[in-house]
């Protein structure tokens, strides 16, 4: 058993150890936010935040998450990424973007108002393939804006 | 009476496209949401059309039990003819709605209005709208399409860029058929056959159960059912199945040129004059097997219960597949109902419909028990059709201005139409798999598939090609975003560069010299002022500006793109530029979106993709072998959407795949001085090329 917090609520998982975080997540707590794109860390779907650092959920055993705390997209539903990522129709599938969400996220808690280069390097691990990319710099710049003017971030 | 457009002459019952109760206005469509944003354009054609708010409208899209027969949501056409049917359908329901109200108020239909469902007259309340009226209005009849849809100027709904539907809940971690979870729901992976006609020889079924999986077969069609992800994964790595036979493939096999020395059906069409004597110039260009590299991996769920197989799917087509899944598992198509459920972007014929099938024969093997079966990243791109590889030969006859006269074109490809009863990957594998008949594929000028485009747009006296369809294609091929349109285009427009080099012109001159078309002449005009053009400067500095033009089909979406690139050993894009005219366009930030959309994706073809094949067919299995554009590699680019507002609306996916390859290679042949020929243009191309 593992006990760790996601977004914000204790939770116990009875996984067998080595089990993905991401398995962990959508299988046995129902939060389907965070996607599965590869299981092999090369897309960025399942980015969550793990003590705030970004993290593919793909490659975490769930063994080492013991007393950590766990982020997902649905951790972000008051963030001012998301509404961006909305007011910009940032999404095509819109597949990728609870990874994008996240990342974005990070980045922002680091660097609040980052330019379009840093926001660019931020994303680059994460894989779009609808080609929605100049609309989700967009959204990122949208939500810094929005965070700074004290609108909905955190 | 004009003829109706297709999806309404297939489902003429107003009451399969549309309901009204409890203040909602049920829709029904066939044309299904794959990314693209259709469900918000088809739903503002809705709204306008019966004056109801979009909040009033609930979406139901691809039901084979309860939504009409679209057939797929496919080439570029749910707009021109998915929208223009349900336009049709709500003005006649409005009008219908409108008589009866005449009727019960004593009045003349011309004296009354419906604001957000309810009946006006003289701008006030009558106490009837749509839903006090539904009992005594009969749906259930066949439409006319007689009624006129509203004139552009009463547009308030279609035109504005509404925001779309769908994405609100895929953020709040919900919405696609990868998060359906039914009760008793287990696990499940086919363990593919390695080879097209492998047989399967063993495997660990004592592992299977070890692992906590239990295996079904059915000939040589096997798979693993588990309770959990985690559990299928162990379970299917510790099969180990061991097949023999089956067809190899070999690592030349990845080539265009390998595919141009095989065994065709050749076709040819066009005019039967030789050409002319004359000066000639002729050129050879290609494009290998690509994937379609969806960010997810196929999903679906099936479950077998009370004599019914339901199906949930991200399929294109809900009623194709099921008549292939019908013909496949030998039973009654009225026995399936097939729902469409959101997926992972699709470009065209992906895994959906093997993964779909999958899900369906473990379901009939284990009845009761519903079945979701999730492919793996490796499957994902070893096993879902690819775009096969092309090539497009170009030779032109030029008159004494260096303008083409005549010109001929050869084309040789793989199949782009690939679907079909028995062609699904599980069909192979079941004992009652038929040989297959070899793949039928049009080779008309339009729509076209591997002849997509081939006819130039440009004002050319005489053109013919031959079609060079080449069964035996190394790996399986079918529909992929652009068809043969994207290296059709590719060729044609690069070579229109190279004859305007030939000819001393500047390209845009030349281009706009060969092209009647007024909407064509003022998009090509458009695109090369938004890139400065002409301070384009002399070739072969490093920096290069290219650009190219094609209307889809010949019929549909016009784009004309243009590109900045810095080139030495490789390409990296500066900027990008694109007109584009889609008549009326009904949601122009969507379609703008989907310009966009087809640029990246086209442009991270041609600089980068090509699927490896070594002897089990598709050697690249991650996106490490597959790589793909990423955000620090995509350049600012600038759309104009043209205003033709009084003009048809026109299908936006496709049409800039084709433009923005050969924008890439123009600007990256006046870059360096020199002809990239073949996609992808990577530095091994150039300095081959440059060789």
């Amino acid at each position: 058993m593992t006990s760790l917090t996601v977004n914000g609520t204790v939770r116990t998982s009875v996984s067998p150890p080595a089990t993905p975080l991401l398995d962990v997540l959508r299988g046995e707590f129902g939060l389907t936010g965070t996607r599965f794109g590869c299981g092999e860390e090369q897309c960025g779907a399942c980015l969550v935040l793990i003590d705030g650092a970004p993290a593919q959920a793909c490659g975490r055993e769930i063994a080492t998450l013991e007393g950590r705390a766990v982020t997902t997209v649905e951790g972000l539903a008051g963030h001012g990424i998301i509404a961006a990522l909305i007011a910009e129709q940032a999404g095509q599938c819109g597949y990728c973007l609870s990874g994008m969400a996240v990342a974005a996220a990070a980045l922002l808690a680091r660097n609040p108002t980052p330019g379009r280069a840093e926001i660019a390097q931020a994303l680059d691990p994460q894989l779009c393939r609808c080609g929605a990319h100049p609309r989700i710099l967009r959204a990122v710049e949208r939500a810094a804006r929005d965070m700074a003017a004290g609108g909905t971030g955190r | 009476m004009t003829a109706l457009p297709k999806s309404l002459e297939d489902n003429r019952r107003l009451d399969r496209w549309l309901g009204f109760a409890a203040g909602r206005v049920q829709v029904s469509v066939g044309k299904v949401e794959i990314g693209q944003g259709i469900a918000t354009a088809l739903a503002q054609i809705a709204a306008e059309e019966l004056d109801v708010s979009l909040a009033r409208l609930d979406w139901r899209a691809g039901d084979t039990q309860l939504a009409p027969d679209e057939g797929s949501t496919s080439s570029s056409l749910s707009i021109e003819v998915g929208g223009a049917s349900l336009r049709l359908v709500c003005a006649e329901a409005r009008a219908l709605f409108l008589a009866e109200a005449a009727r019960l108020l004593n009045a003349s239909p011309d004296e009354l209005d419906i604001a957000d469902g309810a009946i006006l007259r003289d701008g006030a309340e009558t106490g009837h709208d749509y839903w006090s009226l539904a009992a005594r209005v009969e749906l259930a009849r066949d439409a006319t399409g007689a009624v006129p849809p509203k004139p552009r100027a009463a547009h308030r709904i279609v035109g504005t860029s509404t925001p779309r539907r769908d994405l609100p809940e895929k953020l709040a971690g919900r919405g696609f058929v990868h998060d359906m979870v039914l009760p008793g729901m287990r696990h499940a992976r086919v363990l593919r056959q390695p080879r097209p006609g492998a047989t399967l020889v063993s495997l660990d079924a004592a592992a299977i159960a070890r692992a906590g999986a239990s295996l079904v077969r059915s000939g040589d069609f096997a798979a693993v059912v588990a309770p959990t992800e985690a559990v299928l994964r162990s379970a299917a790595e510790a099969a180990r199945p061991q097949w023999r036979d089956g067809d190899a493939a070999a690592p030349e096999m990845a080539e265009a040129a390998w595919l141009a020395t095989q065994p065709a059906d050749i076709r040819t069409r066009g005019s039967e004059a030789s050409p002319p004597a004359g000066r000639r110039h002729a050129a050879s260009y290609s494009r290998p097997y690509v994937s379609h590299a969806s960010l997810g991996p196929s999903c679906a769920v099936a479950h077998e219960h009370d004599g019914i197989l339901e199906i949930w799917s991200h399929v294109q087509g809900v009623y194709p597949f099921r008549a292939n899944a019908a013909g496949t598992l030998g039973r009654d198509p009225d026995s399936i109902i097939v729902r469409h459920a959101h997926g992972p972007g699709c470009y065209g014929h992906n895994g959906a419909d093997d993964a779909a099938l999958d899900a369906a024969i473990i379901a009939t093997l284990l009845p009761g028990t519903p079945i979701r079966v999730l492919w793996s990243r490796a499957d994902e791109f070893a096993f879902a059709p690819a775009g096969t590889a092309m090539q497009t030969s170009l030779s032109a006859v030029l008159d004494a201005d260096g303008r083409p006269i005549d010109l001929s074109a050869t084309i040789v490809s793989g199949v782009h139409v690939n679907r079909g009863a028995g062609r699904l990957l599980a069909a192979r594998t079941l004992p009652n798999a038929q040989p297959l008949p070899p793949p039928a594929e049009s080779s008309d000028p339009y729509p076209g598939a591997g002849t997509r485009n081939i006819v130039p747009y440009y004002d050319i006296p005489a053109t013919r090609y031959a079609h060079h369809l080449v069964a035996g294609t190394p790996i399986r091929t079918s529909a992929l975003r652009g068809l043969g349109a994207v290296e059709n285009v590719f060729a044609l427009e690069s070579f229109m560069d190279e004859l305007a080099g030939l000819a001393g012109r500047d390209p845009v001159a030349y281009r706009l010299g060969l092209l009647s078309d007024p909407r064509a002449r003022r998009l090509v005009e458009r695109t090369a002022a938004m890139a400065n053009w002409p301070a384009r400067g002399p070739a072969g500095t490093g920096v290069g500006l290219g650009l190219a033009f094609a209307r889809y089909k010949n019929r549909s979406g016009y784009a004309c793109v243009a590109v900045r690139v810095e080139a030495d050993t490789e390409i990296r894009l500066r900027h990008i530029w694109c007109a584009a005219d889609a008549g009326l366009a009904i949601n122009p930030d969507g379609v703008r979106a989907q310009l966009e959309g087809g640029i990246i994706q086209a442009a991270s073809m041609t600089l980068k993709e090509q699927l490896r094949i070594d002897a089990d067919g598709i050697a690249s299995r991650s996106w490490a072998d597959y790589p793909i554009l990423r955000f620090s590699e995509i350049p600012p680019i600038d759309i104009a959407l043209m205003d033709e507002p009084d003009e048809p609306s026109l299908g936006m996916g496709e049409c800039t795949m084709g433009p923005t390859a050969a924008a890439i290679a123009n600007a990256a042949s006046h870059a360096l001085g020199l002809r990239l020929r073949h996609m992808p243009l990577t530095r091994e191309r150039i300095l081959a090329a440059a060789a």
